[in-house]
């Protein structure tokens, strides 16, 4: 039983939403990485672009709600997050006409592109907060609970409670499902092999009569896609506010590196370890331990090894011990 | 159009951007430009080293900024003794500690091999992390406990009475140990990262920048945190005193101006003189450096490394300086900015503004040349200012034809100030387009 409680506990404030938070993580590394794999360079105006994706997004579910167009249980901005992606889409295929394409046909150093990036990242940043405002914003509505702490304890009669917010259970089912379809587009379809193939060696996809063109549209709108999907599901899950956006930059870009930049299985098992160690460890464990260790053997602190501020501390650490002792990340990088 | 013409015309176009905010607006505002354009002159100036002269990429200059601003509060404020009674001894305890813990993990990665090499750091580690904690933590607590409203930290250097207003040269003193400070983050974080490719470089510098950020927002026994820090002593007269002065108050009633209004003007001017002063001397050491031997071994190794490196150049070396040289020139810059703001706010320091602002004034004014990115810093300050100040105004004209009970309209309006970012985009990417240099373009 004393055991059963710490997994419960472990599992509402640690497990859950790391897991959620990880799912997020993953979709914006998704993102990153498609862009370093076919258009080689490190984007860094990503965080934005998921800003710029959710604010249309939170904008839309306005009308939808005004206009008294719900989802019933389930949040409005779901109803609203296929138009926010189009939207996206077309934004990034602008972008990349007006900006990228002009250094992309000059065989521009990645490092200059990185640069560009930078530009367009202030951008975005400037339309974000021109238009949707710099305050935090709540977008969630319907549903709070899947299931509440009270009703999971009359169920299974335990001390502890566990409660699956709406938002969590949204994130990770959509999570699964989005990534399943893009695995899936990648590994199955003509366009999707294409991408691969363009990825793995340019020269030898043009050889064969791959159109560049069509690769980089196509990889625009995924990454318009699993932007704006990212970003609207850390909304919901916790609250839209352009600047902490632009912070899931590092956390991102460090999943990204882990797992090994360029691969979309790195970037999956990358958000969920930095996910889980950032939670993990800016945690106060005290409670687990106090059920699982014999009595004698209770902390007497918190067990909080670190304190909420210093997340960016542990992604970056482990960013730091895997580019310094294994630089390909954890799958070997740069194919998809 | 020769160098000298090009970059007379670019002096002059900065100088009639602030003359003209002077004369057309105010000349408050005109002298807070140009001391907070010094400044980012100052920053523009160390970037300009190391991306411009090496070629690295370093984006976690708002980390090195806010260190300096540290060493402002840690050299000029006074000190708390209550706290250092408290608790003081104990955290440098915890510190030495924390300190020869790192250097035993470090041995022990060079002596041993193996599993045992892994089993000795894991145990190490665990062991010296929870010592560090339990000694660290009880200092801590006891120096936050002290006054905690307006002190609950343990001060700095500054022995000039309660305030530290006795001792005014603390301020200065201040700057330059910023600067070391910052080469000090420098060295240590260059050791591990130089090595990394551009782009990795760049994402480890970033993410250095928001950890020493996080510390100052947590570290409250150092500079209490997000309590902010307030009142910081200054080098120059406080107007308050100034206006008591009959002498200052004579003469200026001589000039025809009113008191209050020199006497804030000449207080701004006093910094303005002070912060000139050092960027002329850092710009002369830059120009020199440039076409030292050193320079052109610098911009031998930024465009050809391995031809460099051929040659006999230790690149590593040479990396790790220029980083640590570049740097600690955004220390010191951090440390003047924090002494003229008389505050440190953790909180405010954010990398749009401390960071990639300073890129795109390096970027826009001419990476590679010296006066270039000085320029370019004033003038980009400038126009940053300019969009915040009168950004609403011409929104307000570029949306009359909207009808005035639109929520949109309102919502442009309020959010105006905002559109300074979508401006600074907007000219990198215009200036990255067509002229790839920047105005002033290296030689």
């Amino acid at each position: 039983m004393e055991f059963l409680n710490g997994l419960v506990f472990l599992t509402n404030f640690v497990i859950i939403p790391a897991a959620a938070y990880g799912a997020q993580l993953a979709l914006g590394a998704l993102g990153i990485t498609l862009v370093y794999a076919i258009l080689r360079f490190s984007n860094f105006a990503h965080g934005d672009t998921m800003a710029l994706g959710t604010g249309i997004t939170i904008k839309l579910t306005a009308v939808l709600v005004a206009f008294g167009i719900t989802l019933g249980p389930l949040p409005t901005a779901l109803l609203a997050l296929p138009i926010g992606i189009a939207a996206t889409g077309v934004i990034l295929l602008v972008t990349d006409w007006l900006v990228y394409k002009f250094y992309r046909e000059q065989k521009a150093k990645p490092v200059i592109l990185v640069i560009v990036s930078l530009g367009v990242m202030f951008v975005m940043n400037g339309l974000t907060r021109v238009f949707f405002g710099v305050r935090d914003i709540q977008f969630a509505d319907g549903e709070r609970f899947l299931i509440t702490v009270r009703q999971f304890r009359d169920m299974t009669g335990l001390d502890e409670g566990l409660a699956i917010r709406t938002t969590q259970a949204i994130t990770l089912v959509t999570a699964v499902i989005v990534m399943i379809a893009l695995f899936w587009f990648l590994n199955k379809t003509r366009t999707g092999k294409s991408m691969r193939a363009f990825s793995d060696n340019e020269d030898l996809a043009l050889l064969s009569g791959i159109d560049p063109d069509r690769v980089v549209r196509v990889t625009w709108l995924l990454v318009g896609a699993l932007a704006t999907t990212a970003g609207v599901l850390y909304g919901l899950d916790k609250s839209f506010k352009a600047f902490t956006y632009f912070q899931l930059l590092l956390p991102m870009f460090a999943a990204a590196i882990v797992g090994g930049i360029g691969n979309p299985k790195g970037a999956i098992v990358g958000g969920f370890l930095i996910a889980f160690a950032e939670v993990t460890v800016t945690y106060p464990l005290k409670k687990v331990l106090t059920y699982w260790l014999p009595e004698s053997m209770a902390p007497e602190g918190l067990v909080q090894l670190l304190s909420g501020d210093y997340k960016f501390a542990v992604s970056f650490i482990i960013l730091i011990i895997v580019l310094l002792f294994r630089p390909t990340g954890l799958f070997k990088g740069q194919s998809i | 159009m020769t160098d000298t013409l090009r970059t007379g015309l670019f002096a002059g176009l900065v100088v009639a951007l602030i003359v003209g905010t002077g004369v057309l607006d105010n000349w408050n505002l005109a002298l807070i430009i140009v001391n907070y354009g010094l400044i980012s002159a100052i920053m523009a100036l160390g970037v300009n080293l190391q991306w411009g002269l090496a070629g690295l990429f370093n984006v976690g200059v708002m980390g090195f900024v806010a260190l300096g601003g540290l060493a402002a509060v840690l050299i000029s404020m006074p000190p708390v003794p209550e706290a250092w009674a408290a608790g003081g001894g104990q955290v440098l305890g915890a510190l030495a500690i924390g300190a020869a813990v790192i250097a035993g993990l470090i041995a022990v990665y060079k002596r041993t091999a193996g599993r045992v090499r892994v089993i000795a750091m894991v145990v190490l580690g665990i062991v010296g992390f929870f010592l560090f904690r339990s000694v660290f933590d009880a200092g801590v607590q006891a120096i936050e406990a002290v006054n905690p409203a307006s002190t609950g930290f343990l001060g700095g250097l500054n022995f000039g009475g309660d305030s530290g207003r006795d001792w005014p040269i603390m301020a200065v003193i201040a700057w330059p140990v910023g600067g070391m400070l910052a080469a000090g983050a420098a060295w240590i974080i260059g050791k591990t990262a130089l090595g990394l490719r551009s782009d990795y470089l760049a994402i480890a510098t970033l993410g250095i920048a928001e950890i020493i950020i996080a510390i100052l927002k947590n570290e409250n026994w150092m500079s209490r945190g997000v309590m902010n820090v307030i009142g910081l002593p200054r080098p120059v007269p406080y107007e308050t005193d100034l206006q008591a002065d009959p002498d200052f108050v004579a003469t200026v009633t001589d000039l025809g101006l009113d008191p209050t209004l020199a006497s804030t003007l000449w207080v701004k001017l006093l910094y303005s003189g002070l912060f000139a002063a050092f960027l002329i001397v850092l710009l002369i050491l830059a120009q020199r450096a440039l076409h030292s031997p050193w320079g052109r071994m610098m911009r031998a190794i930024r465009d050809n490394e391995v031809a460099a490196r051929a040659m006999g150049k230790n690149v590593t070396a040479r990396h790790l300086q220029v980083f640590i040289i570049g740097s600690a020139i955004c220390g010191l810059a951090g440390a003047m900015m924090t002494t003229l703001d008389g505050q440190l706010t953790p909180a405010a320091y954010q990398p749009l503004r401390f960071t990639f602002l300073v890129w795109v004034m390096v970027i826009v004014g001419g990476s590679g040349n010296n006066f270039g990115s000085v320029l370019g810093g004033m003038l980009i300050w400038w126009l940053w200012v300019a969009v915040g100040e009168y950004g609403p105004d011409l929104m307000i004209w570029a949306t009359a034809w909207m009808s005035d009970d639109s929520t949109f309209k309102a919502n442009l309006v309020n959010s105006a100030p905002q559109m300074r970012f979508l401006v600074m985009g907007t000219v990198l990417l215009l200036i990255l387009r067509f002229s790839p240099r920047g105005i002033l373009p290296e030689k």
